[in-house]
């Protein structure tokens, strides 16, 4: 399967790994009386980094916010259609939100960590899924992934110091720690660097890039440079609608649709 | 137990830990402790409102036969010669009063049986026969037929409060005038009709003869005081507040001082009120007046603070509208900015008078709950109001007081529910929304 | 009071004011658009009437507030130096009181000469004085009027002065609160410094054994032993721990249910029966807990065995419990509601469950505010009369026991100063020591939660 993929696309950089981790099919959405989304169908590939762009207010948060099952905690929020994770319908009645979250983790444009120490923050995942036996687990869980979130050798030394007292860039690297010390399998990240400096952005760049090997990522972005640097394939979103979803390095030379094309030259958005 | 060879968490991390049965399982119990609170939670919520219930099923239970108020007919005969036409008022209706009970049991002779007899009707029978008599003076030299208040032990023994099966010492009405109660009510001379009483009288130490005009009265008084003193006081100072201090170290103080002031025991105030009002100013005791200059202080941090947020919440654009075309400020405020915080004023205000309203402590100190037969003329004559009469009548030993206490409660819990129905309404009505 | 009518006639006078003010400016106006004014017509109407009323108002206020005190030492005054040298003010109210009985025709017994000649004069010192008043008051708003009227011509600037008048009036009344607070301070420790120096105060904050009644005796004034007022401060503390128990846990879950689980359906019942239950007047609360919580928990304690006191501290706590429920509820409700929703997301995005969510993530951030309301809510209890005064006892026992009777410290403030009392006994002034500790126990609680419950707010907006 991954040999037909791979010999039927023309020349990639990236071997797409073709085994899709979720899949979205006549995804409707409503806030109230308001259509959010409509029809959206899209497949994502593990060990893949998919990013979602658009103009705002055109339904990339509130798509990415299905997969986990977010969206529930909006009371208006009424959503129709089916969403897979490997093949198991993730609004079945038989689904867990709790478990499913655990499975699908999630990033959020503001960093948000809780109002604890930086070992407390990371370690809260594991503690609430029992994911560690006894502290010396709990402190390796930690320590890996404050490592695999670039941010170990910053806070080594003041793992009891608070959470909120990091910069902006450190939060948001605390907040991806946080979120792979549950070992989720996607990690959903929504606008991850709109708060942070330039410097930060690169850290948080370079992490997803390394995070790809082991989780399946999908990130929106504002910022078409950054999708083109971190993703192998790129979904553009326009009122509500899934546009076209294509190889990232095809989207931003030769897109299908005009739309597309308008909107990365920066005709509007 | 989940092992740690399930989730080996660094050494190589499971990517489908999630859906292990060890998860399931713990999953399991996590839902339980989710459910755990929830209900814990609806349980604290039904305590809350189950005593709310209870508190309210209870005074209803224990006013209802305050409600009502037995009467006993008699017939009763004013003698020509005892009664001076000219001067109506001034007679011995007791006497009238004994001499119809007597006639209505000629076999009772005994001075012990003549006790029970007059022990039937209330001690202000003769009253209510020289009003009649005072209102129709023909009626002297002629029988007529007069309903009177039954004594409390019978209107209590008629209504079933008192158990007359229990053993003659255990309830305070006796086996003779159990007798007479019979009797009375074979001859048809007994009715149950609504207390109007308790609305149209004072206090009384008689049971049957109490209402709560003064009660009503007093505390009109002491709301409409401590409406003039803080309503005026409490906008004046919340609009400099809000809209003209500066914000410096003194207006800090001040902001601190008034939310404090809010949470001061109430009864601090009541001391404040006896040793500034009473002693240093001499104004007299049980007196509304001081009562309501009381409670002004006590509502003013109330509408200070509800002024204060109804300012808040007119958008600055209004004020900058208002001054671009050359007002100034004061004139900003009071066309501007007051018209259109004022339904959030006076829903705050409402909300103070209410609280004021229900507040005894501060006036048992100033001498409001003393006992005082007659509605107050003035703002110093003396008086009690509504809480303290409450108060007055809770404390009183007669059966029948237990139920008008109740009543006294319900009228009390009424003119809240009024209160604050219309400060909901003025609210939903009139606020602007920005 | 016969002195009423000076209102409407200063509201009469100030419209009559209003108006000459407006007519004299019309009368100035020159016929050009602005008129040859510094301000609008009416603001001159506006000067004249705040001159013409305000002075005056201040005045007649003053006048009824003192004309009590001048009656009386012209009172006494009028007797025979003799009756009136050397006395205590307690004779001294006595006297005066006899003389007002007199003047009124109650009298027990038949009152000494001088006492009579009194009360005949009392009634032609109170024309006096209050005529006396009556005559300035008016003749100041008149004064006033003419003198407003007269500085009215085209360059007087009448808006600036009314604005600084108003202005003046505004600062004043904020000052108000700052004045009531001053009032309260300095009564209670000027009373209290009276009932120090006859009780000392090391007895009274360190003594054991609470007894007022023996001090009324002359020969026992200040008589040791009888004002510690230990067991009265523990009696509180008691009362306070029950309602305390009663009132976080049950207000903390109900919040917990209404500001995490709640439908807006149920949001929308549960919010106003908990503020019906905030609104209801502690009077309520106290009938409440002598008709049925103390019947009940009494047959309760005695189907177990247990003995219970009729005023046991548990009955009076219960129900000033049960009265802070709604009180707790809506400060954690609101400190709850005030954690941001990025937080509840982020717990959410973990998979972390909803009660989780609640006790390790939203409670501890929420708990400066609900700290907050919890002391607010203990000062109250510490405050709180009506429901002790009904449902506890009187006598002072210095008892841990929760089901034997306890006395507090508003029930004896309370149970000192009703009925009559000598304003300068021993056991009166007590209330005011008692009074004290009380405003500086629950002003400190205050203090320290009102900062708790900023600072919490200022976190986060
Ligand atoms: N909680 C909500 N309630 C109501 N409408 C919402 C809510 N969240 C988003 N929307 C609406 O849904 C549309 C899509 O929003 P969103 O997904 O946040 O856009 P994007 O992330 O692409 O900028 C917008 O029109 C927005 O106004
Ligand atoms: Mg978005």
């Amino acid at each position: 399967m991954v040999a037909t993929q791979a010999a039927s696309a023309s020349p990639a950089p990236h071997s797409p790994p073709a085994t899709t981790k979720v899949s979205a099919r006549k995804v409707n959405l409503w806030y109230g009386e308001k259509q959010a989304l409509f029809d959206v169908e899209l497949d994502v590939y593990e060990n893949e980094v998919t990013a979602f762009i658009g103009p705002s207010g055109c339904g990339k948060s509130t798509f990415l916010r299905c997969l986990n099952r977010m969206n529930d905690t909006i009371a208006i929020c009424r959503i129709q259609g089916d969403i897979r994770l490997d093949g198991q319908d993730i609004y079945d009645k038989g689904i867990d939100v709790v478990q499913l979250r655990a499975r699908v983790g999630m990033v959020f444009q503001k960093p948000n960590p809780f109002p604890k120490s930086i070992y407390d923050n990371v370690a809260y995942g594991p503690r609430i899924h029992g994911l560690a036996a006894n502290k010396a687990e709990l402190d390796e869980i930690v320590e890996t992934s404050l490592r695999g979130a670039a941010l170990w050798n910053e806070v080594a030394d003041r793992l009891d110091q608070p959470g909120l007292g990091l910069s902006g860039g450190q939060q948001q690297r605390l907040c991806i720690a946080r979120a792979i010390a549950v070992s989720p399998e996607v990690i959903l990240m929504d606008e991850p660097c709109s708060a942070l400096d330039p410097i930060a952005t690169a850290h948080v760049e370079e992490l997803i890039e390394e995070l790809r090997d082991r989780y399946t990522i999908i990130i929106v972005t504002h910022n078409m440079q950054q999708a083109a640097r971190v993703s192998q394939r790129t979904a553009f979103f326009h009122l509500g609608k899934l546009i076209e979803l294509s190889p990232t390095d095809r989207i931003f030379t030769s897109p299908e649709h005009q739309m597309t094309q308008d909107y990365i030259t920066g005709r509007f958005g | 137990m989940i092992d740690a060879e399930d989730f080996p968490g660094t050494r190589g991390v499971d990517p489908n830990w999630a859906t292990s049965d060890a998860a399931q399982a713990r999953l399991r119990r996590r839902r339980a402790a989710d459910r755990r609170l929830w209900a814990l939670g609806i349980g604290a919520v039904a305590i809350a409102m189950g005593l709310l219930l209870i508190l309210l099923g209870s005074i209803v239970t224990a006013s209802w036969t305050a409600w009502t108020q037995t009467s006993i007919r008699l017939d009763v005969t004013i003698p020509a010669d005892k009664v001076n036409p000219e001067d109506p008022f001034r007679a011995r209706y007791g006497s009238f009063v004994d001499q119809s009970l007597a006639d209505l049991f000629p076999l009772i002779d005994t001075p012990a049986g003549e006790r029970e007899l007059r022990s039937m009707v209330s001690n202000g029978s003769q009253f209510f026969v020289r009003d009649a008599v005072v209102a129709d003076p023909a009626l002297i030299g002629r029988t007529f037929s007069i309903w009177v208040p039954a004594a409390d032990p019978i209107d209590q023994l008629h209504k079933g409060v008192i158990d007359r099966d229990l053993p003659a010492n255990r309830r305070n009405v006796n086996d003779a005038q159990i007798d007479i109660y019979d009797q009375l009510v074979d001859e048809g001379r007994l009715q149950s009709t609504f207390n109007w009483t308790l609305f149209t009288a004072a206090d009384s130490r008689f049971p049957e003869l109490a209402g709560l005009q003064g009660a009503l009265w007093g505390s009109f008084y002491l709301l409409l005081v401590c409406f003039l003193i803080s309503f005026p006081t409490g906008i004046a100072a919340a609009i400099y507040l809000e809209e003209f201090a500066p914000k410096n170290r003194f207006t800090d103080i001040i902001e601190v001082n008034i939310n404090n002031l809010a949470a001061v025991p109430s009864i601090v105030f009541g001391l404040l009120g006896l040793a500034v009002f009473l002693q240093v100013f001499g104004l007299p005791r049980s007196a509304p007046l001081v009562g309501g200059m009381v409670l002004s202080l006590m509502t003013l941090p109330t509408i200070i603070i509800a002024t204060r947020a109804a300012l808040k919440q007119v958008p600055p654009s209004i004020r900058e509208a208002a001054l671009g075309i050359g007002a100034s400020r004061l004139q900003t405020v009071t066309h501007h900015v007051l018209p259109l915080a004022m339904p959030g004023i006076l829903t705050g205000t409402i909300i103070g008078l209410a609280q004021a309203l229900g507040e005894a402590a501060p006036l048992l100190l100033i001498g409001m709950n003393a006992f005082i037969t007659a509605a107050p003329d003035s703002m110093l004559s003396p008086s009690t109001a509504l809480p303290t009469q409450i108060f007055i009548w809770f404390d009183s030993p007669e059966r029948g007081f237990v139920a008008r206490t109740s009543a006294a409660i319900l009228v009390l819990l009424g003119f809240l529910v009024v209160m604050n129905a219309t400060a909901v309404f003025l609210r939903q009505r009139f606020q602007i929304k920005w | 009071m016969s002195q009423t009518f000076i209102i409407p006639f200063l509201l009469l006078l100030a419209a009559i004011g209003y108006w000459l003010g407006r007519q004299r400016a019309l009368a100035l106006h020159d016929g050009t658009a602005s008129g040859g004014l510094a301000t609008l017509p009416q603001y001159y109407g506006y000067y004249v009437a705040l001159i013409a009323g305000l002075p005056a108002f201040v005045l007649f206020i003053a006048g009824l507030l003192f004309q009590g005190s001048i009656i009386d030492s012209l009172l006494l005054g009028s007797l025979p130096s003799e009756m009136t040298t050397d006395i205590t003010s307690a004779e001294r109210n006595l006297l005066l009181s006899s003389i007002r009985n007199a003047a009124q025709g109650t009298t027990f017994g038949t009152p000494e000469p001088a006492i009579l000649a009194a009360a005949e004069s009392l009634n032609t010192y109170r024309l006096i004085v209050n005529g006396a008043v009556v005559a300035l008051v008016m003749a100041l708003a008149i004064a006033g009027l003419t003198w407003a009227r007269g500085r009215i011509a085209p360059k007087f600037r009448a808006r600036h002065r009314v604005e600084a008048i108003i202005f003046g009036l505004m600062v004043l009344c904020s000052l108000i609160a700052i004045l009531t607070t001053l009032g309260i301070l300095v009564s209670l420790v000027f009373e209290s410094l009276r009932f120090f120096a006859r009780v000392p105060v090391t007895e009274f904050l360190f003594g054991t054994k609470w007894d007022p009644q023996i001090a009324i005796r002359a020969d026992q004034v200040g008589g040791s032993g009888a004002f510690g007022a230990v067991p009265i401060f523990w009696g509180t503390i008691v009362v306070s721990l029950c309602a305390m128990c009663v009132a976080v846990p049950v207000g903390l879950l109900a919040a917990i249910y209404t500001a995490e689980y709640a439908t807006p359906l149920a949001w929308g019942t549960i919010k106003p029966i908990l503020e019906v239950l905030a609104g209801i007047p502690t009077i309520v609360y106290g009938f409440f807990a002598v008709i049925t919580v103390s019947p009940f928990l009494r047959d309760l304690a005695a189907s177990l065995g247990i003995e219970m006191a009729p005023t046991a501290a548990i009955v009076a706590g219960g129900v000033m419990g049960i009265m802070l429920i709604p009180f707790i509820s809506s400060f954690a409700d609101d400190a709850l509601n005030a954690v941001p929703r990025s937080l509840r997301d982020g717990a959410a995005a973990l998979g972390a469950t909803k009660s989780e969510t609640i006790r390790q993530v939203l409670l501890p951030a929420a708990l400066p505010g609900i700290m907050g309301g919890v002391l607010l809510a203990l000062s109250r209890a510490i405050g709180e009369t009506m429901i002790v005064v009904m449902a506890a006892g009187l006598t002072a026992n210095l008892t841990l026991n929760p089901l034997e009777g306890v006395t507090t410290t508003t029930v004896q403030i309370v149970a000192l100063l009703t009925g009559d009392t000598e304003f300068d006994s021993p056991k009166t002034l007590a209330a005011f020591g008692l009074g004290l500790v009380l405003f500086t126990a629950t002003l400190l609680l205050n203090i320290l939660a009102l900062g708790i419950v900023k600072k919490y707010r200022e976190q986060y907006d």
